[in-house]
């Protein structure tokens, strides 16, 4: 059956590489979402050897992760995907491994409790686990236990609900992957709902009367206004976020929920920023050091604000930190589109005489780096956070040795 | 020097009271403060003096009672009196500068179309209807008047005049209260004659001070002779009159006082409209010739005190208005510029400057003094109407309200001498003189200048298009030098794609880009050239929306940003933000993206209760982001803009 199933996942797998790289499918919420499901489909159908369950697991995932990351390399979303993924096989086989030596770790009790309650156990456990599956459970253990281990397995604090769902069968191979599909079923769920949770915290932030400025659209603050709008009335200035214009799709929809919207151009932007008293924007991604990888424009928007002391605030799910440092970010992190979307094909080509090549150069990038500190603050499904903290969620949420 | 101790010994006496006038606009106090106090000291010495003082009202008592027997019998004289009294003005404008020229005063005649100068002649005329009785308060009335809207311009100190400023805001209300009692009827006016007599008392003393600044000088002259002097009216006359035994030392003395008040005046920034004020609204359309266009239905309300923005259709309602209307005839070529600026086929604060002269000039040529006129006053009346048309059209540029102000001024100096031939070819030369001179040799300077900041290597950023940063590029590029031009772009106007079309045409190597990716681009750019429509007197940019965003990110990124511009665009208003003073453009501009069909989603935004578009002009970008200002007369740090406004604004209307 197993086998059978195999061509299909190839196909999967090779469609939506294709879709990446023709920018099909494109955002950070879809590109997530498919990379979810798609190593799911993964996962469930990886056979699974009876040694060493989890490292082939892993290695069936790093390949087709890479294969997607290297599809579209700035669809940040799929990498952190793909790292999420391979932090919960992790984390499951650590269970296993602890639950083999009669002890569990961190399942239901939280982890102060795990710390004060068990430290002798789980130095036991440590100790066996790294005789047979040579991994730390987690870093509370490895802290305790001396450095007999190396630095290299150092993993985080599992998360407490992933593991309780294995279910009392006794194959090993199995109840590993059926805790990883149930583990990845729940990162979907977050994944889906993470603009619910944003949103609830809405009016934590707007109040009467606010004036907020925006620029282009973004789901999340879609929900964010549409809730804070129950309570609170405020006003919008969305900027059209050229070249995509999104701006107008968004300002419509603020309007149709009775939201007070005044769509203005990019430039006037400055013009405008003294009068605001927050901006509030989506990002593509946000980077480890608390910077953001945001629409084009946003750079500018965040000097404005900055230069007027306006928070900059920003919304974004967990799915779109990325464990990456940016290096040279406009360059790396960055796109350039079709020039058409700039400048009609040509529009110029009247005045151009053609000797020299094409001395007109239309550059259309399609993302901003906004550095951490032009940003007042975070509002993610895990709670409000500075920029100076990302660092701490990224540990949290990833492996390192997934970086 | 003397004198002037003297009157502002006078004034001393209610010194106490100046500080709490002065209170009241802090904002003005920084300029004069440093002379008042420098003053004070000199007075301090002479301190004794405010007591001495009282008993010249005193004196003055007789003086005023001798005036009160005419005022009950005014009253009848007041239509023929109001009418002489702005000529007296418009004499004291002529032969000497006391009554500095003022564009509002010509308002009087004709329906100004800018309130501002029309609310302060419509002052005037109500003064002169109110209290035709005591010239002498009159007098003293107009001269606070006159005194008062001085202190809202730019401190040109000297230091009678805003001791007297000072003063007189507090003082303004008794001379009105006054008025108003004059044409009440006689019972009740023994009962009030005390009232009265003190108010004239004031008024007296208020006039005599201003005659004692001049009396001082020949100390002779007694404190009894000042209320005669009064009587003549004008203030002007006052000063010629007083001494019988007159000194050219007298004279000379007479003339400092008078030309740095001119100076104030003329430097006014007028408050401008602000459209939210329904009174003032309401004023300004009674008076308008063309009615304003009515109230948009949704206009985005931070900007109600903006003119809205008036959609090219309702061009037809203004041929029908201005073609039937036959009191103002629009002289064609008027005319003809006004529909240009209305479709924006002429824009640009240059080209829009230059389009108006020329049309001037036409209408100029074509005028004749339509009998028992007097030609400056009925050509400025001409004007004034013309201007309002044009502002219909489109609101005035900066650079506009200037060459208009140098125009009217010519206008008021000219004198009665000349034919009308004369006047007209005079006039006319001004024009062509002011396009020479302040617009193209000004730009030929300025590329000269900026061409040399230019070198082989560089790229260049520019935002939009503005002409003259187009000629010092093709300039620069004419002479060799080897760079490249990045050409930033911004929604709706798109007039970057002017700029980049003759860029290449001329075979200059281009980056075309659009604002939000200023900061992409900005990294590899190593010099920023920027037009303005004006630059104010506190350094800021005022130019078209987007300056403000480029030259931040240039700033931010360190790339030495330059702007371009004639010293003719300068203003002495200050500003601080892009909100206060702004040009509302047409919304429906921002619903499609030009050359791409897909975004249709505002198509209809204006059946949403809820949904505005706002399509700013102009924007302000603060000084501290601008480097270096080139103007025809060098290259500048923006905090010397009011130092060029002060230095070289003075010769051309002296």
């Amino acid at each position: 059956m197993v086998a059978a199933a195999m061509p299909d996942l190839q196909a999967a797998v090779d469609d939506f590489v294709i879709k990446l790289k023709r920018r099909q499918v494109e955002g950070s919420l879809a590109t997530a979402k498919s990379t979810v499901l798609l190593l799911r489909q993964v996962v469930s159908h990886q056979r699974i050897p009876s040694s060493g369950p989890a490292s082939s697991l892993i290695d069936a995932v790093k390949s087709v992760g890479s294969r997607l990351i290297a599809a579209n390399s700035m669809e940040l979303a799929v990498g952190n995907m793909v790292r999420r993924v391979l932090h919960i096989i992790r984390e499951e086989e650590a269970t296993i491994v602890a639950a083999q030596v009669g002890v569990t770790p961190v399942s239901d009790s939280d982890d102060d409790a795990d710390v004060d309650g068990v430290p002798g156990l789980s130095a036991v456990a440590l100790a066996a686990a790294n005789r047979t599956a040579l991994r730390a459970p987690s870093l509370h253990n490895l802290l305790e236990s001396l450095p007999t281990s190396a630095g290299a397995n150092v993993e985080p604090v599992p998360e407490s609900d992933t593991k309780s769902r294995s279910s009392d069968k006794n194959s090993k191979s199995w109840k590993l992957k059926h805790g990883v599909i149930d583990a990845i079923g729940l990162l979907l769920g977050e994944i889906e709902n993470y603009h619910s949770e944003i949103s609830e915290q809405a009016l934590e932030h707007i109040h009467q009367n606010e004036v907020i400025l925006t620029l282009g659209r973004s789901r999340s603050l879609l929900h964010f206004f549409r809730e804070a709008k129950k309570k609170r009335s405020f006003q919008v200035f969305v900027a059209e976020g050229a070249p995509r214009y999104q701006g107008h799709k968004f300002a419509k929809e603020l309007a149709a929920m009775e939201l007070q919207t005044t769509v203005i151009t990019d430039s006037a932007v400055f013009a405008l920023i003294s009068r605001v008293n927050m901006v509030i924007v989506g990002a593509h991604a946000v980077m480890a050091n608390g910077g953001i990888v945001a629409p084009v424009g946003m750079h500018m928007v965040a000097l404005a604000a900055r230069r007027h002391a306006v928070p900059f605030v920003v919304l974004t799910g967990l799915h779109k930190l990325c464990p990456l440092y940016p290096h040279n970010p406009s360059v790396v992190l960055n796109e350039l589109k079709s020039p058409s979307q700039v400048l009609d094909f040509g529009e110029m080509s009247d005045c151009l005489d053609g000797t020299d090549g094409s001395p007109v150069h239309v550059v259309n990038p399609m993302f901003d780096y906004v550095p951490p500190e032009l940003i007042s603050l975070f509002i993610t499904d895990s709670g409000g956070h500075n920029p100076s903290y990302v660092y701490r969620l990224v540990a949290e949420i990833y492996s390192p040795e997934d970086h | 020097m003397e004198s002037g101790g003297g009157a502002r010994r006078g004034r001393m006496v209610i010194d106490p009271k100046v500080r709490q006038v002065g209170f009241v606009t802090p904002g003005e106090q920084d300029g004069p403060a440093g002379v008042s106090s420098s003053s004070a000291q000199v007075n301090a010495p002479d301190s004794p003096a405010p007591v001495m003082i009282p008993p010249a009202p005193r004196v003055a008592v007789p003086a005023a009672a001798d005036h009160s027997p005419p005022k009950p019998a005014a009253p009848v004289p007041i239509p023929p009196r109001s009418p002489p009294l702005p000529p007296r003005n418009f004499d004291a404008e002529d032969e000497m500068p006391l009554g500095s020229y003022n564009p509002g005063g010509e308002g009087v005649l004709a329906g100004s179309p800018n309130s501002s100068y029309g609310k302060a002649s419509s002052e005037k005329a109500e003064i002169g209807d109110l209290s035709p009785t005591m010239v002498a308060e009159l007098n003293s009335s107009m001269m606070e008047m006159s005194l008062e809207r001085s202190k809202y311009e730019l401190p040109v100190p000297e230091k009678e005049n805003e001791s007297t400023a000072d003063v007189i805001s507090e003082r303004v209300e008794v001379p009105a209260i006054n008025n108003n009692e004059g044409p009440e009827n006689d019972a009740r006016q023994r009962k009030l004659k005390d009232r009265t007599s003190k108010a004239e008392r004031r008024a007296l003393q208020e006039s005599q001070r201003a005659a004692k600044e001049a009396a001082r000088a020949s100390a002779a002259v007694a404190k009894a002779k000042p209320p005669p002097q009064k009587k003549d009216g004008s203030n002007e006359k006052k000063g010629v009159d007083k001494k019988p035994v007159d000194k050219s030392g007298e004279k000379d003395k007479k003339k400092e006082v008078v030309v740095p008040e001119k100076d104030k005046r003329k430097d006014a920034p007028a408050p401008r409209l602000q459209f939210d004020d329904e009174q003032k609204v309401a004023k300004a359309r009674r008076r308008a010739i063309v009615e304003q266009t009515t109230e948009t239905k949704h206009r985005v309300e931070l900007f109600r005190h903006l003119p809205q923005f008036v959609p090219p259709t309702q061009l037809q309602a203004l041929e029908e208005k201005y073609l039937q209307n036959d009191t103002m005839h629009i002289h064609p070529a008027v005319y003809q510029v006004g529909l240009k600026y209305l479709t924006w086929d002429i824009v640009g604060g240059n080209a829009r400057c230059v389009a108006m002269l020329e049309a001037f000039k036409e209408m100029i040529r074509d005028y004749t003094t339509p009998p028992q006129k007097v030609m400056s006053r009925d050509l400025t009346a001409k004007i004034n109407s013309h201007v309002s048309f044009l502002s219909t059209c489109r609101p005035l540029s900066i650079s506009m309200g200037n060459a208009i102000r140098s125009f009217k001024l010519k206008i008021g100096k000219l004198r009665d001498t000349l034919t009308e031939a004369e006047a007209k070819s005079s006039l006319v030369s001004h024009l062509e003189t002011f396009a020479q001179e302040k617009i193209i040799l000004a730009d030929k300077e300025i590329v000269k200048h900026a061409v040399t900041k230019i070198i082989d290597g560089d790229v260049v950023l520019t935002h939009g298009f503005s002409c003259v940063v187009e000629m010092v590029l093709s300039h620069a590029h004419s002479i060799g030098k080897k760079f490249r031009v990045v050409v930033v772009d911004s929604r709706p106007r798109l007039e970057g794609r002017i700029l980049l079309r003759s860029l290449l045409a001329q075979g200059l190597k281009c980056t075309y880009t659009h604002i939000n990716a200023v900061t992409y681009i900005m990294q590899e750019v190593t010099k920023v050239f920027l037009g303005a429509a004006s630059i104010l007197a506190n350094g800021t940019v005022y130019s078209r929306v987007g300056t403000a965003a480029a030259a931040m990110v240039a700033h931010g990124y360190r790339v030495p940003v330059m702007i371009c511009c004639e010293t003719y665009k300068f203003h002495e208003r200050v500003q601080l933000d892009s909100i206060c003073s702004n040009e509302l453009g047409d919304p429906d501009a921002l619903v499609g993206v030009a050359g791409r069909k897909e975004f249709r989603e505002l198509v209809g935004w204006d059946e949403s209760e809820h949904l505005r578009l706002l399509n700013l002009t102009y924007d302000a970008t603060p000084a501290d982001y601008v480097s270096m200002i080139i103007t025809e007369h060098g290259m500048v740090p923006p905090t010397s803009v009011p130092v060029i406004l002060r230095e070289y604004r003075k010769e051309p209307i002296l």
